[in-house]
């Protein structure tokens, strides 16, 4: 039975850490469920739970490269402050004298600005990396105190807020979200796709004279992505607006607001959405790109890396301005969420980060790691906050939980890999 | 063959590691379709000099000339664009990829879109390593599960894929059983035959005497001397190694 089952998984093509990883999520959940007494896998939480876990999920896609590499970012939570701050004061304090208030094109020039600030931060850090070698360690530890400290210098330790209507819908929240209908457009259009890609995959293997998977085993491939994707569209649309926006909403929209209510679904969140076109590039850029490829093989062997013609000094200073970049789309998220720049925002979320591509597979000694990996590792530790939370844990105690979470699941994934030989 | 113009021809090296001078002021050269052992002991500073040859490292001092034409070699891509491919004794391999991203590395094969096309380099690793080993069976695998004679054919078929004029081969048998041993002896003089100037290093002579042409003893990273395989015995060429001199 046992050899059954692995030979089916086996044939699937899913790898047992994936399972693993997947398995655990889902008793953290059910474990969760139990002892809230439901309240745990509601629509209104998934939801919460998905649009909390989306800026800590898109930094994490590029630690994996700069853990995979053999660096590491302890900077980026200040980072984020930083640019968020700056982000806040250009859309609140400069862009509205030049543009007027509210005007439409205020949120792209900020988003435009953040990132490319960060992409220059980024290949900064990575320039001292690389070509002055320092390590990395030294120059984000570095970068950590320096962003911090200037994030307090662009307002003077003042909060930014409330930041342009819409900017904010970039963060999820009630205005944030695709609606129904237009969810169901994307979670189709997802399946679609990902299925094309499956069948094209099969095609291109066949006609080299591979070996291919069973039928069988692509089509229940095929059938579990699908009734993922359209599951969660059901699950995002079965949460309805609250009272007051609904009402909003149909004044808006010139319906007459019935006196027992009206369902109107939120749908997918827009950060769940840039998480997932992040996902979707951070995955093809690892695994269909000579960036990517050359990023795997200097952790892997920096040496053999360098006598391949490869330029590893560039390479770092890349990772290091795409992890900028990355964070910089963060920080658009976590303050639009919010709604308002503090001095707080991003405060230890590079632990966060750091910890959710490690949970997800991302091996500290370079080589190993994927994007699917750290993204399931920053729903496990987002689900481990809000879960203990929710169930009522004390602070102290839930930050004891999840350092112990990240050791152990750090230590079965050293054992997983003594096995498997690797 | 002397007539010709050499493929390769390095004028006096020098490298020195902080004060360890690894190469001193060596000459050598090499023909179209030779083969030249390089010799010596442990530390006799046969690695660094080919590195040198190979862009790994920048000599201190000293010329390389391909095909009489000075060559600038600052590193491992412009050997690579001067047709130089080298097996070193590392084997250099990503241990955590599998045998054809390995074999690509450096020089992927892309699709139109420029993105990297994997199962068009896996087909080309199975149908070179078909003619190199047909034993090799282990495609998907990560390199580092591979036995050590494995390892070290990808090594060989990286050097070999690219159409190599200059093969720099780094103790190629060092970690092969002696049947794997005999194929890359088979490779060599097929190559040879090919025209494909190769520098085989090693420190075991008998090796060196059965494959090579010539062959070039150092020690303590001095070049002791060049001779005609025809010309000198196993003696002879072991007291240049050991006491740095012909006997007399
Ligand atoms: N990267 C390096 N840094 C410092 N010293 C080195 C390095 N590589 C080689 N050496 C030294 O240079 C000398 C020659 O080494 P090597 O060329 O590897 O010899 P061989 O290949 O003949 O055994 C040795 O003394 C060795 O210790
Ligand atoms: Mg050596």
């Amino acid at each position: 039975m046992k050899k059954l089952m692995r030979n089916a998984v086996g044939a699937i093509g899913i790898d047992l850490r994936l399972l693993g990883m997947i398995g655990a999520l889902v008793l953290l959940w059910i474990i969760f469920d139990l002892s809230t007494g439901g309240r745990f896998l509601t629509p209104r939480n998934l939801f919460n739970l998905s649009v909390q876990t989306a800026s800590v999920a898109v930094m994490s896609t590029g630690m994996v490269f700069v853990i995979v590499t053999r660096h590491i970012d302890l900077s980026v939570g200040a980072l984020l402050g930083f640019i968020a701050m700056v982000m806040g004061t250009l859309q609140l304090n400069i862009l509205p004298e030049y543009l007027g208030f509210g005007h439409w094109s205020i949120w792209i020039i900020t988003v435009v600005v953040g990132v490319l600030l960060g992409t220059l931060i980024g290949a900064f850090q990575g320039w001292v990396i690389g070509y002055l070698t320092v390590p990395a360690f030294i120059v984000t530890l570095g970068g950590l105190l320096i962003w911090r400290g200037a994030a307090w210098w662009v307002t003077q330790g003042q909060t930014v807020a409330p930041l342009d209507e819409t900017f904010r819908m970039l963060g999820g929240g009630v205005v944030g979200t695709l609606g129904d209908q237009l969810s169901w457009a994307v979670g189709l259009a997802a399946t679609i796709g990902a299925v094309v890609m499956m069948v094209l995959a099969r095609r291109r293997k066949s006609s080299h004279g591979f070996k291919v998977k069973p039928l069988w085993a692509e089509y229940a491939m095929g059938g579990i992505v699908t009734a993922l994707i359209l599951g969660y569209v059901l699950v995002m649309n079965a949460y309805p607006l609250p009272k007051g926006a609904a009402k909003r909403y149909a004044e808006a929209q010139g319906i007459e607001y019935p006196a027992d209510g009206l369902f109107i679904s939120h749908g997918i969140a827009i950060p769940v959405i840039i998480l997932l076109v992040v996902a979707i590039i951070m995955t093809i850029v690892a695994q269909k790109t000579r960036f990517g490829r050359y990023v795997f093989a200097t952790g892997g062997n920096p040496d053999a890396a360098e006598l391949s013609g490869i330029n590893t000094r560039m390479l770092t200073v890349k990772v290091f301005a795409l992890m900028g970049a990355l964070t910089a789309i963060a920080a658009v998220i976590a303050s639009a969420r919010l709604g308002a720049v503090g001095n707080d925002l991003g405060v230890l979320d590079e632990l966060r980060v750091i910890a959710a591509a490690v949970i997800g597979g991302t091996a500290l000694s370079g080589g190993i790691g994927t994007i699917y990996g750290a993204i399931i590792g920053a729903v496990i530790m987002q689900s481990l906050q809000s879960g203990m939370a929710m169930v009522g844990v004390d602070a102290p105690l839930q930050s004891i939980v999840v350092g112990v979470v990240l050791v152990l699941a750090v230590f079965i994934d050293i054992i997983y890999r003594r096995r498997a030989g690797l | 063959m002397d007539k010709q113009t050499p493929l390769v021809e390095l004028k006096n090296i020098e490298l020195a590691f902080g004060g360890v001078k690894a190469v001193n002021d060596v000459s050598i050269d090499l023909y179209p379709g030779e083969v030249v052992g390089v010799l010596g002991h442990n530390g006799a500073g046969k690695s660094t000099l080919i590195k040198v040859l190979s862009g790994a490292y920048k000599a201190d001092a000293g010329e390389i000339y391909v095909n009489g034409e000075k060559a600038t070699i600052n590193n491992p891509r412009d050997a690579r664009s001067y047709n130089i491919e080298t097996i070193y004794q590392t084997l250099a391999l990503a241990d955590n990829l599998d045998a054809s991203s390995n074999l690509f590395l450096g020089r992927e094969i892309v699709n139109k879109f420029g993105m990297v096309d994997d199962d068009s380099m896996e087909a080309e690793t199975r149908k070179i390593m078909k003619r190199l080993n047909p034993n090799f069976a282990n495609f998907k695998s990560p390199v580092s599960a591979l036995s050590g004679g494995q390892r070290q054919s990808v090594a060989i078929t990286r050097a070999v894929y690219f159409n190599a004029r200059i093969l720099i081969m780094d103790e190629p048998t060092a970690a092969l059983g002696p049947q794997e041993t005999e194929m890359v002896a088979e490779l060599i003089n097929q190559l040879k035959a090919e025209g494909i100037g190769i520098f085989l290093i090693s420190h075991d002579i008998h090796d060196v005497m059965e494959l090579c042409d010539r062959i070039s003893v150092m020690k303590n990273g001095k070049l002791v001397g060049t001779e005609n395989v025809a010309d000198v015995t196993d003696d002879e060429i072991l007291s240049m190694i050991i006491l740095g001199k012909k006997p007399s």
